[in-house]
């Protein structure tokens, strides 16, 4: 009989570890609570420096947050109601006031600005942060150049709180590109103390540490865990934000993140998968924010090195393949902008992305196939990214048994993440599905990077055609010199140029969803995808 | 063949004694069968989708409910009895193969060989399993094959221990002797001598290692190293389900999963049951 | 004692000599190209070559084993890449969250498989005999990760009894003051009775969805052991001289059981060290494994050879103390090598 009274108090504790009574909280709890928010996401930042090695998306998002840039972007409603940044319209951040000429940009900068340590916030850091933007390589240098933004020499600082750009060329480009993440706006004096002779830019300093004034400062990071940050109470670059507290857990289960943010644990969430932000619109417990990425398109590419798809007519017959609507229903849940199926004999238009006119259409791609001197098909290699197979592997699935019938067998290669990259760079994958989005809105900046004839690594197709080269290159032009007329000429025939050769087929352009609590607002669209926490509020 | 009459009797002993072996034994029975036949039973192809009818519950037309992309579960989880009982399978028949051999020479020359083989089984066991699994899926990259490499490479240490002492045990054994008088090589010895007697070990050895390669299969599956779609496969789906179980889905992960666990089990409970029967201690 | 101890040590290099080698060849053959990853979204050909450079990935092969080793050797972990901190640091940090779950779940399973495996044992070929052996071994049937999703689902989704799945305390639970590392030591020996709980309740579900996972070879050795023991001589005089049926199961025939479970403890726990790798992804649980999964997706090496390394030399540490421990309670024991 005591074994069995043994037994059960073993149950019992065991029970008793399992069923916890469910928590209470206690008042300062929940005045805490009012005033922390908690993000959940799949992945944390692996830097806190934009012009760190490597750094990845969320890493944007520290760096968004807790350094200031010299001018920033207002903000307009969507036509679904969201709110997002302004493309268009300029407003003061670190600076002021600025002027532009042909030739230059002045910028007047705030007197009473300092950074997290106390120190003013002068031209001197301006000139060193844009200095170490040009000169440390890799991405924040190649974003710098995107906007005509390459020497040190270009920056210049006038006195204490004036600091000029000089143009190398004329570009439209060169004052959005201000208004990114990259010119971030570090605190020189620490950095500097930070300075090594092997690490002149602090750059292993500012992995770890924000040594900016931004709105936030990270109080305290454990990569791939969390990351919990403190307002800064001096802010000057806007509005107090507020939330006094950030707690950003990184969880990285899907199903989890849904539970998460269902029973009102968490309060905002992005990347959960489509069907879960379509079901929990519907079900109206929770607020589901969408709004098109962007410049973003998913889509189909074809490396025209790789025979047969340097024929034209195959190109043709895998658009005319493809199950779009079938991918927008079950992969996206109707969460995306179509861009197929443009009606028949409907004129271009300069806006960017914009559907094309290829339907599912079996019989044509057949028929393409024949007159290619294909009738009985081929076998190809369809690759995707690991990192994104939450969207990738039932499209590409779709794909897969839709080119079979037509007779392509396809056989679906899932590239890990990791090496992803290296796979794009070395030009092999002949049949590819991906996205990409550019954070300058621009038709031009889109074109010239994905189908331009010096085949950027995001010319996945390694598409190169003169013609195509010639209307990108003027169309940069036009918009330099302000020659609307010219302009839309040239967008329009680069788009018709990139439909007829379709070396890749667009087929959505998606969302960017976030589910938050309904007593969080404040939410806005940013180009770079991530949260702005300083507009955020919790009632 | 009186040795053979007596384990059969001993069988079909251990069998009534045993009721859950006797389970085990129908359930294995019925996978073999699954994975003969499955592929001309289904109702449905297991790969065509039907966007239409996506995400349906169970019901009289999809037994088992259909996926994300419409296909239908029952006939996808039928279908991939084949692919799975062929990865537990061929993996433990690899690792029988090296673990099993090189155990034997091992356990039989003693030295060198089996300071060799002692080392490379001590340094995997030193690797977290699973990890050690993963890392060499990653590398060579995620084939059914080298999942079946992986698996192998994991239980080897297992597989030439059990074998290195059974065969260290006979070496010196009086049948072994008297195969030496009469001028057998050592060789022939080893293979017709010491492996036959190594063999009834390991075969409940492999019959506890091929639940292991189907979890191991469905855990690299999960952190998005298994096999490539479309090919259905328990694990992958059970993985790929589990995203859908909080939204209420449950069926799309319940019925792959419900699939594993009865062939893991059957394969766990048929390794017990067979130790019963060749462990001579229990021989009554 | 002491050269037993030093001979087992000894005996234990080649095999931690092999691991360096092997772990080494098995991250560089990692398809990933770390270089171009961490070159970022947007770079060119040169800017991944510069990275490439600085990571030291242009040189061959046995140049860069070689430079791994030195490091080795003054105990330089090396740098993670995708957190861009020591290796060491990281694995310091995080190595006792990893312990704490797995020896939680080590002792849940305990707590239910040594009762059933004696329970089996005392009656064997009963009913319970085999309910037994059904459910320990469908605990090792299904994959750790489903187990760990469905018990969140119903537990924490459905019912709300079990915290949120946000790792080792909820959001305003403050951490203990560390002296240990592992939280349940730690609050308890701070007084701190609220993180003692908080943490234990976070701590619940992964540990049992560990120890279900190790029911099935505790279960089965306590049973197949206490089997052997009740059969024995001692055992059957212990009966004859009318001692309780409850005195001799639990006072002679257990303690003399418990000697081979003690032993398989420590392949247990090399099991569950893997286990907790899936386990650590569902709960969001800042561990060493979930670590090493991230650090194996993107290429990063240090950390996995790290990992690896540390994983190895903690199992051989585990090993040596189960041995020890085995000589401690056993005294014949002492006497093989």
């Amino acid at each position: 009989m005591k074994r069995r009274d043994v037994l059960k108090s073993m149950t019992a504790l065991a029970a008793g570890s399992m069923f916890p009574a469910p928590a209470i909280w206690s008042e300062a709890k929940a005045q805490a609570r009012n005033e922390t928010l908690l993000l959940v996401s799949e992945s944390g930042p692996n830097n806190l420096d934009i012009h760190g090695v490597g750094t990845n998306r969320p890493g944007y998002e520290v760096a968004w947050n807790c350094y200031d840039r010299l001018i920033s972007h207002g903000t307009k409603t969507l036509e679904n109601g969201v709110a997002s940044y302004d493309r268009d319209k300029y407003t003061p951040e670190l600076a002021e006031d600025w002027t532009v000429t042909d030739t230059a940009a002045t910028f007047k900068l705030r007197k009473d600005a300092t950074f997290h340590d106390g120190a003013p916030v002068t031209a001197k850091d301006v000139k060193w942060s844009f200095d170490r933007a040009v000169t440390v390589g890799g991405f924040p240098t190649f974003q710098m150049k995107a906007g005509s933004l390459e020497k040190p020499e270009q920056f210049v600082v006038v006195d204490d709180h004036t600091f000029r750009v000089d143009f190398i060329r004329k570009d439209k480009l060169t004052i959005p590109d201000i208004a990114v993440i990259v010119p971030s706006i570090f605190n020189s004096e620490l950095m500097k103390k930070h300075a090594t002779e092997k690490d002149p830019w602090a750059m292993d300093y500012a992995k770890a540490n924000t040594a900016g004034g931004g709105a936030y400062k990270v109080a305290k990071w454990t990569p791939g865990t969390e990351v919990i940050y403190e307002r800064n109470e001096t802010w000057k670059g806007g509005p107090l934000p507020k939330i006094k507290r950030i707690v950003w857990r990184m969880v990285p289960s899907a199903g989890n993140r849904r539970a998460l943010i269902e029973r009102g644990d968490a309060d905002i969430s992005f990347d959960l998968p489509n069907k879960d932000f379509v079901e929990l619109n519907q079900a109206g417990k929770v607020a589901v924010v969408s709004s098109p990425i962007g410049n973003g398109i998913q889509y189909i590419g074809m490396n025209v090195t790789k025979p047969p798809f340097d024929k034209l007519e195959v190109r043709q017959a895998v658009a005319y393949a493809i199950p779009y609507q079938k991918i927008m229903d079950a992969v996206m849940f109707g969460l995306a902008k179509p861009m197929f199926g443009a009606p028949q004999g409907a004129a271009l238009s300069t806006a960017w992305p914009q559907p094309h006119g290829y339907v599912t259409d079996l019989a044509k791609a057949k028929a393409l196939l024949a007159k290619a001197g294909l009738p009985n098909g081929f076998e190809t290699t369809l690759s995707f990214d690991l990192g994104f197979a939450a969207v990738n592997e039932p499209l590409c699935v779709l794909v897969q048994e839709s080119l079979a019938q037509i007779g392509i067998k396809a056989t679906i290669n899932k590239v890990p993440g990791s090496s992803w990259r290296a796979e794009m760079t070395k030009k092999e994958m002949p049949l590819i599905s991906n996205f990409f989005s550019g954070w300058l809105d621009y038709p031009e900046y889109f074109f010239f990077w994905c189908y331009h004839g010096q085949n950027s690594l995001f010319n996945t197709m390694s598409y190169q055609n003169k013609e195509m080269d010639a209307l990108i290159d003027a169309a940069r032009k036009a918009a330099a010199e302000g020659d609307t007329a010219a302009y839309d000429k040239d967008v329009k025939g680069f788009v018709g140029k990139a439909f007829a050769d379709v070396p890749r087929v667009p087929l959505f352009q998606p969302y960017l969803n976030a589910a938050m609590q309904k007593n969080v607002s404040g939410y806005r669209y940013w180009f770079h995808r991530q949260l702005d926490y300083r507009t955020l509020s919790k009632a | 063949m009186t040795a053979l009459v007596a384990t059969m009797r001993h069988a079909r002993y251990v069998v009534s004694e045993n009721p859950v072996t006797g389970l085990s034994f129908g359930l294995f029975l019925l996978i073999v069968l699954a994975a003969l036949f499955g592929p001309f039973l289904v109702p449905h192809d297991p790969l065509a989708s039907n966007t239409t009818m996506a995400l349906q519950p169970p019901s009289a037309q999809f037994w088992f409910g259909t996926d994300q992309l419409g296909r239908d579960i029952f006939s996808r989880v039928v279908v991939a009895t084949r692919l799975d009982f062929g990865i537990a399978v061929a993996s433990v028949v690899l690792v029988f193969c090296m673990g099993g051999l090189a155990g034997v020479a091992a356990g039989f020359f003693g030295g060198w060989t089996d300071r060799i083989v002692g080392r490379i089984a001590d340094t995997i066991m030193a690797f977290p399993l699973f990890v050690l699994a993963m890392g060499i899926v990653a590398a060579l990259g995620n084939t059914v094959q080298n999942i079946v490499i992986a698996t192998a490479i994991v239980n080897f240490p297992l597989y030439a221990r059990v074998a290195r002492a059974e065969a260290n045990v006979r070496r010196e054994a009086g049948f072994v002797e008297a195969a030496r008088l009469s001028g057998n090589g050592e060789w022939r010895i080893l293979v017709f001598q010491i492996l036959p007697n190594v063999i009834p070990i390991l075969v409940v050895q492999m019959s506890l290692t091929m639940g292991y390669a189907i979890l191991n299969a469905a855990g690299l599956s999960f952190i998005g190293l298994g096999v490539r779609p479309p090919t259905p496969e328990w694990g992958i789906m059970v993985a790929e389900g589990a995203a859908f179980i909080v939204s209420g889905e449950w069926w799309i992960a319940f019925f792959p999963g419900l699939a594993l666990m009865i062939a893991v089990f059957c394969f766990n409970l048929l390794g017990d049951g067979l130790r019963d029967i060749v462990d001579p201690r229990r021989r009554t | 004692m002491p050269t037993l101890i030093l001979k087992r040590l000894v005996m234990t290099i080649p095999s931690l000599i092999g691991v360096v080698i092997v772990t080494f060849l098995l991250t560089r053959a990692l398809p990933g190209d770390p270089a171009a990853y961490f070159a970022g979204p947007a770079a060119s050909t040169e800017a991944i070559e510069q990275i490439r450079k600085s990571l030291g990935l242009d040189q061959p092969l046995p140049v860069q084993f070689v430079d791994y080793v030195q490091a080795l050797v003054r105990g330089d972990l090396g740098t993670s890449l995708t957190t861009g901190q020591p290796v060491a640091a990281e694995i310091a940090a995080r190595l006792p969250a990893s312990a704490e779950l797995t020896l939680l779940g080590l002792l849940v399973s305990m707590a239910i498989a040594v009762p059933l495996g004696i329970l089996a044992a005392t009656r064997p070929g009963s009913m319970i005999d085999h309910a037994c052996r059904i459910v320990t071994t469908a605990g090792v049937s299904l994959p750790v990760f489903f187990t760990g999703l469905i018990l969140v689902y119903v537990f924490y989704y459905l019912l709300g009894w079990a915290p949120a799945p946000l790792g080792r305390l909820g959001i305003f639970d403050s951490p203990p003051p560390t002296i240990t590392g592992f939280y349940l030591i730690d609050s308890l020996l701070a007084g701190d009775g609220t993180t003692f709980m908080a943490s234990l309740k976070q701590l619940a579900l992964p540990a049992l969805t560990l120890g279900i996972f190790a029911l099935a070879p505790i279960a089965r050795m306590t049973r197949a052991s206490m089997l052997a023991v009740l059969s024995s001589d001692f055992v059957r005089t212990a009966r004859a001289c009318g001692l309780a049926s409850y005195t001799v199961v639990v006072t002679y025939a257990f303690r003399n059981a418990m000697l081979p479970v003690i032993t398989t403890l420590g392949m247990v726990f090399s099991f569950l060290l893997g286990a907790n790798v899936l386990v650590e992804k569902v709960f969001a649980w800042p561990g060493i494994g979930s670590f090493a999964v991230e650090a194996l997706i993107a290429s990063d090496f240090a950390p996995v050879q790290g990992f690896v390394l540390t994983m190895a030399v903690l199992y051989v540490a585990l090993n040596l103390a189960i041995d020890l421990l085995y000589g401690l309670i056993d005294p014949r024991a002492r006497m093989d090598a």
